[in-house]
């Protein structure tokens, strides 16, 4: 019964992942494409946490905080590109 | 006339670093045994650095961490090759990793081994690499 949700779960995250892919090819603006990227790799963590429960180990949770952590720097990045033009300033104003 | 300060960005960055960094320490240190090691332990530091910089900047940064990162790689390389070569003293093949199992106190009993001294110097090989590519390319002017 596990099993079978834990199969048709798995399924439904590939399916959004392609939606998400088709999102950021295809996206219009900039912004969409960075929360398609988010929500990639939210979909990922979702996905390992389900194949550790499938595969009954738990050697992937460091890999869950690791994307989790790599996802985050990632939009922070894009959204501070977006908002201000530049990354890393040499010498910000208050 | 939006407003320019990104009170947000840095309160959130000011408690996630630790998380961050504690996590890259635990990282580390699970290396021998189980998944992580110095590479990754490394790349989740340079992150955290990489988090500080995007919210404040360069100039605040290198009077937080005073680093040389440069300076850090060769550092990093003496350790590993240092370790490696160490070996050949003790008339085994290089990169021959000693260890052995040691009563501490509160820890119980731990197995010390000379690959944690290797580890660390790829741990700073790749935050100092990593530094040094991402200060180089980020750099405005």
């Amino acid at each position: 019964m596990l099993d079978t949700v834990i199969h048709v779960a798995l399924f439904c995250l590939a399916l959004s992942m392609i939606g998400l892919i088709y999102r950021v090819i295809k996206g219009p603006s900039i912004p969409d494409r960075v929360i398609a990227l988010d929500a990639i790799g939210i979909n990922l963590i979702a996905i390992i946490a389900l194949t550790s429960i499938v595969l009954k180990t738990n050697a992937f949770l460091e890999v869950i905080l690791l994307i989790g952590i790599l996802a985050f720097i990632g939009t922070v990045a894009f959204s501070k590109y977006l908002e201000k033009g530049v990354i890393f300033e040499r010498e910000r104003d208050r | 006339m939006r407003s320019r300060n990104n009170v947000i960005l840095e309160t959130t960055i000011r408690l996630v670093l630790f998380i961050i960094i504690l996590f890259s320490v635990y990282i580390f240190f699970a290396g021998h045994y189980y998944p992580g090691g110095g590479f990754i332990g490394g790349l989740m530091t340079a992150g955290a650095i990489v988090l500080l910089l995007i919210a404040y900047d360069i100039k605040t940064v290198s009077i937080i961490l005073p680093f040389n990162y440069r300076i850090m790689t060769g550092l990093g390389l003496l350790f590993a090759i240092g370790t490696s070569a160490g070996a050949i003293f003790f008339d085994v093949p290089f990169l021959t990793h000693a260890f052995g199992h040691i009563d501490l106190p509160i820890l119980g009993d731990i197995s010390l081994h000379t690959a944690t001294i290797f580890d660390l110097g790829v741990y700073l090989v790749v935050v100092g690499v990593t530094m040094t590519i991402i200060q180089t390319i980020g750099e405005d002017e």
